[in-house]
């Protein structure tokens, strides 16, 4: 790496708006955009606002868009930038924003309420094996980070957030949908209140999921079909329902 | 009632969302108590995220000798028997039953090959002990948690901290804080109120905690006249990252180790067979050629010889003394650490096993740990000591206040052993819910002191007017004088230049400048969240001169040995008349049926 300083354009502002602010950064080694934050926050401007705290990418708050891009701040290296020109980095733009990075997303846990929770199916034996566990597995990686939320069109640009719960509710779902044990059926959820049909599988949500989980490809499919299995597919319903197997 | 706050009543009060104050408030609300979850992070964000090896409980899934009596054993022993023996007792006993309830809440753990949960190895542990999820077991539990509380009903007050217990008398009956959005004041009137606050390694430079590590719980409880155990005791997990400098600090899990993961010097030797101590050498494998059967049992599937154990899987106490010893002496890696090996197994299965470590290495370090070493040294991780509690309840020695996990004292003793952690919070977060709940029904109505809101909001506003220093600078001092004076070797000398060091912090910190509004502003969080550091750091400090001897996480170079006299008491800390009060109190006695599993053991 050969800069020594970089320049970052951060948003400064609130509810009613706000402007972009000029910061200059110097840079050391393996250096990301969280650590420029904090030095901006310990050199000057203390009141910056910005949501943080494992600095690990294990705990999904600290989301925000680096030069255009939603990403988790403790994980762009600027290394990975060019520093030729200003590091731009503003809140979630699908969220409203409370001060500067951070934004309100307290609409993800109210969703995350209304999916019908894990419900074991009754006197069952607690055995499966790990390539059961290996499929629900990687939804439960999901740090609810809400970058999935944020690029998905519906919400983004249609903000349609009373009638969609978005990729992030759909993983969840998934993860107690596709349970083993599990002996709830969600598909009535997720056709009305989730709001699956809205979903036309753009795979924006996949792209930018830190955690690698194939949002589209593993969670949402499966669940568009179990779906279209329940509604259209009477005798399937009654199979699955019956045997508990998907 | 203080109708110049928003108020929230409730019977109990749970500060802090983490394993323990969920696992608290489940269980409090469960018992139909009116339940109130404050914390200061998203929920779901809380620090237990970041544990990831796993939970510690003696299912005897993967070796059938295991037994709740050798988890008792290993955790006392782990913890130089300063442990408080009936909580140890009760963690080990009780530690399964929360597991398996885990599970049946719908977390989802990795498998043994007939479909039950799997067991992996741990330091200190003699059996194969962790319930695991690859090494994301923290997130795993905080999202079933939270999932469990959220569908239970609870009422959850998120990004609010607290700054204050309100008293009636002596009795704690709710608390004082702000939220961090807005910057305005909450008061929360509770008929119990339990702190699960967790640590206190937001006072180190190099640690492996969170932002939200700023000793609440610890300051809080010392502020309301409760009894502090065992502030002494701090834990420097072995392996933390320590390059790029932005990383320095960052866990990187035990289970690393236990998966084969192979400590080395700059001269490339495996130095941990050195330090192992002369007793426990038995428990461990004598050379390479044992080490290397141990793991090749251990990854086909088959019960390997305890005796044959890697030294790596040590207690941490001694691994990471054995580390800084290592670079102290000349033979660290470039960075300052050593150096962590599992580029010589299979590729799956280090992605498998530890995707997470994988990840991290690779995108903040550019390093591919499927080929080559980590680079790791000692990272401040876990504070044992804390808030004086009663084992079956998680009462403290204030009426209405309890507490659970990280921020109560006593479990581990003199150090903790790794899992032991995930498994505290299940066993102890109950019982304080349970306690709590049960103490709510028989206390009356909780009476605000209006003149004691008005003290505090006061006491918040205060720093808008001041004109000293900036809080981040003071924070970064304050950490600077715990790294380089209160670390893993302590001398009298070093402890009371902290003293006094720490004297000058709280003044500066009094003075510390706030700029900007109330709204969302973290400068004016961090300027009070310096106080509760400081109070910590003074503890920790205080014990640590006061035990003169070495002891599980507390080793000091002017006495380097354990002394028997020592080993009968705690040091004990609680707030008189304005001052510290450091005085030793006599360890509670172990019963002879306890003892007896010792004797049967040696």
């Amino acid at each position: 790496m050969s800069a020594t300083e970089a320049v970052f354009r951060v948003f400064r502002g609130g509810r009613e708006g706000g402007e972009m602010r000029e910061y200059r950064v110097p840079v050391s080694p393996g250096m990301v955009v969280l650590d420029a934050v904090h030095w901006i926050q310990a050199h000057g401007a203390p009141d910056l606002a910005v949501r943080w705290n494992c600095k690990a990418a294990k705990c999904g708050s600290c989301s925000a868009e680096v030069n255009g891009k939603p990403r988790l701040m403790c994980k762009s290296r600027l290394d990975s930038l060019p520093l030729d020109r200003p590091v731009v980095v503003r809140p979630m733009k699908t969220f409203p924003v409370i001060k500067d990075l951070v934004t309100d997303v307290s609409w993800n846990f109210e969703a995350a309420k209304r999916i019908p929770p894990f419900t074991p199916r009754p006197g069952v034996e607690w055995k499966y094996d790990q390539a059961d566990a290996d499929r629900v597995q990687e939804f439960r990686k999901c740090i609810e980070c809400f970058l999935c939320q944020n690029v998905c069109h519906v919400l983004r640009e249609h903000d349609k957030k009373g009638a969609f719960v978005g990729p992030a509710m759909l993983v969840r779902a998934a993860g107690y949908e596709l349970h083993p044990l599990d002996g709830l059926t969600r598909t009535g959820f997720l056709r009305e209140q989730g709001g699956i049909g809205l979903c036309n599988i753009t795979k924006c949500c996949t792209e930018v999921c830190p955690e690698s989980i194939r949002i589209t490809d593993n969670a949402i499919i499966p669940l568009k079909e179990r779906v279209v299995d329940d509604f259209y597919d009477p005798l399937r319903w009654l199979w699955r329902k019956v045997t508990g197997k998907g | 009632m203080s109708e110049r706050f928003e108020t929230h009543p409730s019977d109990v009060l749970v500060i802090g969302a983490g394993g323990a104050g969920l696992r608290a408030a489940i269980e409090a609300s469960a018992k139909g108590a009116r339940t109130a979850l404050v914390c200061k992070s998203l929920l779901g964000k809380a620090h237990t995220v970041m544990a990831e090896g796993g939970i510690a409980a003696a299912l005897a899934h993967v070796d059938a000798q295991d037994s709740w009596q050798t988890h008792f054993r290993d955790t006392m022993r782990g913890g130089g028997m300063l442990n408080h023996w009936r909580m140890a007792q009760l963690h080990a006993q009780e530690a399964p039953d929360r597991v398996r309830e885990l599970e049946q809440w719908g977390a989802v753990f990795d498998r043994t090959r007939d479909g039950r949960i799997l067991q992996r190895p741990f330091g200190g542990h003699t059996y194969r002990r962790l319930a695991h999820v690859g090494d994301r077991t923290g997130l795993e539990m905080i999202r079933t948690l939270q999932d469990k509380g959220v569908h239970q009903g609870i009422d959850v007050y998120m990004e609010c901290t607290v700054t204050h217990l309100l008293r009636d008398g002596d009795r704690v009956v709710g608390a004082f804080g702000y939220w961090r959005e807005s910057g305005r004041f909450v008061v929360f009137p509770a008929k119990a109120v339990v702190l699960a606050t967790g640590g206190i390694g937001k006072a180190w430079s190099v640690t492996s905690n969170s932002w939200e590590y700023t000793a609440d719980g610890h300051a809080l409880a010392y502020r309301a006249g409760a009894e502090l155990i065992d502030m002494e005791f701090v834990q420097f997990h072995p392996t933390g990252m320590v390059w790029p400098p932005g990383v320095r600090g960052i866990l990187v899990t035990e289970a690393v180790r236990a998966e084969g993961g192979i400590l080395r010097n700059s001269k490339g030797e495996r130095f941990m067979w050195r330090y192992l101590p002369e007793e426990k050498r038995p428990d461990f494998s004598k050379d390479e050629a044992q080490a290397k059967e141990w793991l090749a049992d251990h990854i086909a599937g088959r019960s390997p010889d305890f005796k044959k154990r890697p030294p790596e899987l040590s207690t941490r106490d001694n691994v990471a003394r054995a580390i800084y010893t290592e670079n102290r002496e000349g033979r660290g890696s470039p960075h300052g650490g050593v150096f962590l090996d599992v580029s010589y197994l299979p590729a799956e299965h280090v992605v498998k096993k530890l995707p997470s470590m994988y990840h991290q290495f690779k995108d903040l370090a550019d390093v591919d740990i499927t080929k080559e070493p980590m680079e790791v040294g000692p990272t401040c991780h876990y504070a044992m000591g804390g808030v004086r509690v009663d084992p079956d309840s998680g009462k403290s020695t204030v009426p209405g206040l309890f507490a659970a996990g990280e921020v109560s004292g006593g479990m581990h003793g003199a150090n903790r052993l790794g899992g032991n952690s995930l498994s505290d919070l299940l066993v102890f977060g109950r019982r304080a819910g349970l306690g709590a709940a049960e103490a709510a029904g028989k206390a009356p109505a909780p009476k605000i002191d209006a003149d004691a809101t008005a003290a505090a909001e006061r006491e918040l506003l205060a720093f808008f007017a001041n004109t000293g220093e900036d809080p981040y600078a003071i924070h970064h001092d304050l950490q600077e004088a715990m790294q380089a004076l209160v670390g893993i070797f302590r001398t009298q000398e070093d402890l009371e230049k902290s003293v006094g060091k720490l004297e000058e912090l709280r003044a500066r910190a009094s003075r510390a400048r706030v700029t900007g509004s109330r709204l969302y502003n973290p400068g004016w969080h961090l300027a009070f969240d310096l106080r509760n550091m400081i109070d910590a750091a003074e503890m920790v400090a205080r014990a640590a001169l006061e035990r003169q001897e070495s002891r599980g996480a507390h080793s000091r170079l002017d006495f380097p040995k354990a002394d028997p006299a020592f080993g009968k008491v705690n040091i004990s800390i609680r707030r008189r008349d304005g001052g510290m009060e450091v005085v030793r109190t006599a360890l509670p006695a172990m019963p002879e049926e306890m003892r007896k599993l010792f004797e049967e053991k040696k």
